[in-house]
């Protein structure tokens, strides 16, 4: 089975990441752009018998900084 | 003064903490690798020191605070021994839970690596006695994930508390409210963003980090 965690950051974190990509998109002339969140995509391969308890601790305690960030674990086949 | 300096794959700074330690405190800490699950007895001080633990990967800090040697860390820090966290050494402090808040990417997005000038905001810290409170010192930072950010309540309990140690007397990161090193609530752990171990000796061109150690030299021989 397959996890798929999305950290992200919490809505009014501010994202100097996002900003800058903001920034560059507008340097290529991409001007509709109102906002950028920048997060991370972790992917994990799990043995048989991992659950989603377990997959939601790993976030806590290690994956995500809850104290910044938001995660969403998707669980594929 | 009996103390150690953690040492993580990817430390840059444990050396020159060591220095500045032997330097003040008259003897040589104890080197301590990330893998040890137990501290040397009867330390009075842990320096958890700055630079690229783990290359920085996840988050800074992120990996070094799960090491094994930072359960012992907590576990003294809960007793009470004193702990000093420099750059990343603050980062990994927060990553593991000692320190509250999170310190993120700098507002400006660049590495910023120069002089600033800092508020003493607390003289009344074991780290913080040599200075006088509301004095302006000159430390240097290098880093590019020194943007403290914690949630209001937060900020207002640190503000609160007296527990803002230092605060940046310029734009450096994008802080909130400018902090640039805080205690946790029994006064025992510093973690500061400003390498106070660089600025020691006339020689790093400014020796106003040299009270802190004196401070603490001074308090903890006093608690023996």
């Amino acid at each position: 089975m397959k996890a798929r965690i999305f950290v992200t950051l919490k809505p009014g974190v501010l994202d100097p990441q996002g900003k800058a990509i903001q920034h560059a998109l507008a340097g290529l002339g991409f001007g509709g752009v109102n906002d950028v969140r920048a997060g991370r995509l972790i992917e994990l391969e799990l043995a048989d018998g991992t659950g989603e308890a377990e997959v939601d601790a790993m976030c806590r305690q290690l994956l995500a900084n809850t104290v910044i960030e938001n995660y969403r674990v998707e669980l594929l086949g | 003064m009996k103390s150690a300096v953690i040492v993580f794959p990817g430390s840059n700074c444990d050396r020159d903490l060591a220095v500045a330690l032997e330097a003040v405190g008259g003897s040589k800490p104890e080197m301590v690798w990330h893998r040890e699950t137990e501290l040397p007895e009867g330390l009075d001080l842990i320096g958890v020191p700055g630079g690229f633990s783990y290359g920085d990967y996840l988050r800074s800090g992120a990996m070094a605070a799960r090491s094994p040697v930072m359960q012992a860390v907590a576990q003294a820090a809960a007793r009470g021994t004193f702990v000093l966290g420099v750059c990343n050494g603050f980062q990994v402090l927060t990553e593991a839970g000692l320190l509250p808040g999170a310190l993120m990417r700098n507002a400006g997005t660049h590495f910023v690596c120069r002089d600033v000038a800092l508020t003493v905001e607390n003289s009344q810290s074991a780290f913080t006695s040599r200075y006088a409170a509301g004095e302006r010192i000159t430390v240097p930072v290098a880093h590019h994930d020194g943007n403290y950010v914690a949630d209001p309540a937060t900020l207002d309990r640190l503000e609160g508390e007296g527990r803002v140690a230092f605060r940046y007397g310029e734009a450096v990161n994008g802080s909130a409210r400018d902090i640039a090193g805080i205690l946790n609530d029994t006064g025992n752990v510093l973690g500061m963003m400003p390498h106070p171990e660089r600025a020691i000796d006339k020689g790093h061109g400014g020796t106003d980090g040299r009270r802190l150690f004196e401070g603490l030299a001074e308090s903890l021989m006093t608690h023996a």
